[in-house]
């Protein structure tokens, strides 16, 4: 069993999602979701950071946070998941534990 | 402090978060549509995160939120046409101003003629623009 991690806030605002991808063990999985959607985007100044923490950790983003910013789910890093809210359950309950990184 | 009537001063709207997870953006809207009643120099900016306040498309039916999005379209009815965006912020993003809505103002001096009132602005025409400013209020 491995954690899910969860992200909140934009990677611009706070360093949550850095904090996160520092400490999650290898295997584990980082939904993003609210204003942490906009470190799933394509192009930021954080891009390539999350590309390369993907060999390590399985990431997911909440669609619905993507559309309500007016940004579009083509536009996600390539091997990110877009997942809706019952995913968002389903992840909760896949996993042994869940840390949100505040 | 003047209070005198008929004093305009230099208001300037600093908006830095992103809308929706946090409701600063939608506070500052309201608080400068308020304020546009009483016939100051209002300037918008938007920078860092504040940026996605303005993009298009914005649609909040899966968050159960309020979309509030189509009031920045609502502005120039308001004369507040000065609204600007930090250039580098949206780059930083991954955005060009072709993700963002169009904003625009009818105006009355032309024969009420559509013209633009979004601005997209480098950080050093930014800073100038702060600088001159009598008020900063920061959202």
């Amino acid at each position: 069993m491995t954690m899910l991690h969860t992200v909140n806030k934009s990677p611009f605002e706070r360093n949550t999602l850095e904090s996160c991808l520092r400490l999650a063990k290898k295997g584990s999985a980082v939904l993003l979701f609210e204003d942490g959607v906009i470190g799933a985007m394509q192009n930021t100044k954080f891009s390539e950071k999350v590309s390369q923490a993907m060999s390590d950790l399985s990431f997911y983003v909440l669609g619905p946070d993507i559309k309500a910013r007016g940004l579009s789910e083509k536009k996600v890093i390539d091997g990110i998941k877009v997942v809706d809210y019952n995913d968002f359950v389903d992840l909760t309950a896949e996993h042994n534990a869940v840390q949100s990184w505040l | 402090m003047e209070t005198a009537e008929g004093v305009v001063k230099k208001f300037c709207y600093m908006n830095r978060k992103a809308p929706y997870g946090t409701i600063y953006a939608l506070e500052s809207l309201e608080v400068v549509l308020i304020a546009a009643a009483f016939d100051q120099d209002i300037s918008l900016v938007f920078a860092d995160d504040g940026v996605y306040q303005l993009t298009k498309d914005q649609d909040t039916d899966g968050i159960g939120m309020k979309n509030f999005s189509k009031t920045y379209s609502a502005l120039g009815d308001y004369d507040i046409n000065k609204i600007y965006v930090e250039k580098e912020s949206l780059e930083e993003r991954g955005l060009s101003v072709d993700d963002l809505q169009a904003l625009t103002y009818e105006d009355e001096d032309d024969d009420w003629a559509e013209k633009n009132s979004l601005f997209v602005v480098g950080r050093e025409e930014l800073t100038a623009l702060i600088d001159e400013q009598d008020v900063v209020l920061s959202f």
